[in-house]
């Protein structure tokens, strides 16, 4: 015991080093679902407080541009405007509202820190879960999607980009609603690659690709891209599309994260007729 | 002694923030990423216990892990730069040992010099941090890719803010 006691004082450099590297693996282990959420995250007070300091500065390099962008969707949305529209006074056409339930709602929020060069690239919001924001929300921006919430803390939320390694989001093809995974294969910040796409599918180069119901939590139609290219690679029956994203991610100031209100429901519907069916096969 | 540590921890401090709020929004490609911060580890002076060396390339490691969301990476890479500081400056020693009050600068030790030392453990914390953060077979020439360009620019880097502010001595 002594001399393991002297051997370990003796070597104590390596050691230590070795004890060191095993602190780094356990971070990393800890969070091993998406690497880099929960623990050593930007949704730390002091680390978010930072950043939300030269966001708050930088936004006034930016406050034209920024205006103009919100006096373009002010007058967007004043298209959509009660006054705009006349009465049709045919009464089979009236629809009873209560048909209708409300299944998404959107929360704005300003991102005060975000990255486009990381292959694991995140975005911090200045809203947490005191706004009603948890985890797995999806968020985009006026001009298309973003990402999904990962984590939150009391008045951040940190979302893992499209631009992440792990990313996975599926979409389809507007024009015939094929659908296939959104993934990230770490080239420019401004280009995913949509694949498993069949092969019957009508698919042209400049194709709009829109979120699918499928995805579960983006509402079906947001805007994503368009596509620049595809191909069908060796040995695969499927389509690989590079798609070009609507949204600049490296430029986005304002973001919306949406509720899916029926999101619970749905995924505790869809788990517990997954555990039925396992339960039926054994 | 107590001013060189002053100085240190403030150079700690300085580089973070500048690391943090201005560089890492510099986007030149997504193979070229410049991780300046490592100077803070590659200046300590020659005299510095390794241990301590180690520890500051821990909590530098950490202190950029909050900023990144990249829990443990850069912690991971910077500890292992920090451990092989010590064994890269013993190989690399003249054979009459370092001078007292000799700083691992490019101005004390020569652009030669320099290059075989920072260049070395560049590309040991840009090796690293690269793999550990893919962890993945199937990219693996894309990652030395980034890795080699990343040190390239990141030693380039280091070089032009040597050049800019730490040659004060002579210039006195």
């Amino acid at each position: 015991m002594k001399s393991l006691l002297a051997f370990v004082i003796k070597h104590n450099f390596i050691f230590i080093f070795i004890l060191l590297q095993v602190v780094c693996a356990l971070l990393m282990v800890r969070n091993s679902h998406y690497q880099g959420s929960h623990v050593l995250n930007s949704s730390n007070e002091v680390v978010a407080n930072v950043y939300q300091t030269a966001a708050n500065t930088k936004e006034y390099f930016y406050l034209k541009k920024e205006n103009d962008r919100l006096a373009n969707e002010n007058a967007i949305l004043r298209n959509f405007l009660k006054s705009n529209y006349a009465i049709l006074p045919v009464k089979e056409y009236q629809r009873n509202d209560t048909i209708y339930k409300q299944q998404y709602s959107y929360i704005s929020c300003k991102v005060v820190n975000s990255s486009v060069n990381k292959r694991r690239n995140f975005l911090t919001l200045n809203m947490g879960s005191q706004m009603g924001i948890k985890q797995d929300m999806a968020v985009m921006s006026s001009q298309g999607i973003v990402g999904k919430v990962t984590d939150v803390t009391e008045n951040f939320a940190t979302v893992m980009s499209l631009l992440h390694k792990d990313n996975y989001v599926n979409c389809q093809l507007k024009r015939d609603g094929s659908y296939g995974p959104l993934v990230w294969d770490g080239g420019d910040y401004q280009h995913c690659l949509l694949t498993d796409i069949p092969t019957h599918a009508k698919i042209k180069a400049g194709d709009t690709v829109i979120t699918s119901e499928l995805s579960g939590i983006f509402p079906e139609g947001i805007m994503v891209g368009t596509i620049e290219s595809f191909e069908r690679r060796q040995n695969e029956s499927f389509y690989t599309a590079r798609v070009k994203l609507s949204a600049d991610l490296k430029k986005v100031n304002h973001v919306y994260v949406i509720k899916n209100k029926f999101k619970t429901e749905r995924d505790s519907l869809e788990a517990n007729t997954q555990k039925q069916d396992d339960d039926g096969n054994h | 002694m107590t001013t060189e540590i002053i100085k240190n921890i403030f150079r700690f401090i300085l580089l973070l923030l500048a690391q943090v709020l201005i560089i890492q929004n510099i986007n030149l490609s997504s193979y070229i990423i410049l991780l300046p911060y490592v100077l803070v580890i590659l200046i300590l002076p020659f005299e510095t216990n390794r241990l301590i060396v180690l520890g500051a390339s821990f909590l530098l490691g950490v202190c950029i892990d909050y900023f990144y969301d990249s829990s443990g990476i850069h912690a991971s890479a910077c500890t292992i730069m920090g451990f092989a500081r010590y064994y890269v400056l013993k190989y690399i020693a003249p054979r009459e040992g370092y001078d007292v009050g000799v700083r691992p600068t490019v101005e004390d030790m020569g652009l030669e010099w320099f290059l075989r030392y920072a260049g070395t453990l560049i590309l040991i914390h840009h090796f690293f941090l690269f793999y550990i953060e893919i962890f993945r077979a199937s990219e693996f020439f894309k990652t030395l890719l980034r890795v080699i360009l990343s040190s390239i620019a990141t030693f380039g880097f280091i070089y032009l803010i040597q050049f800019l502010f730490l040659n004060n001595k002579r210039r006195a």
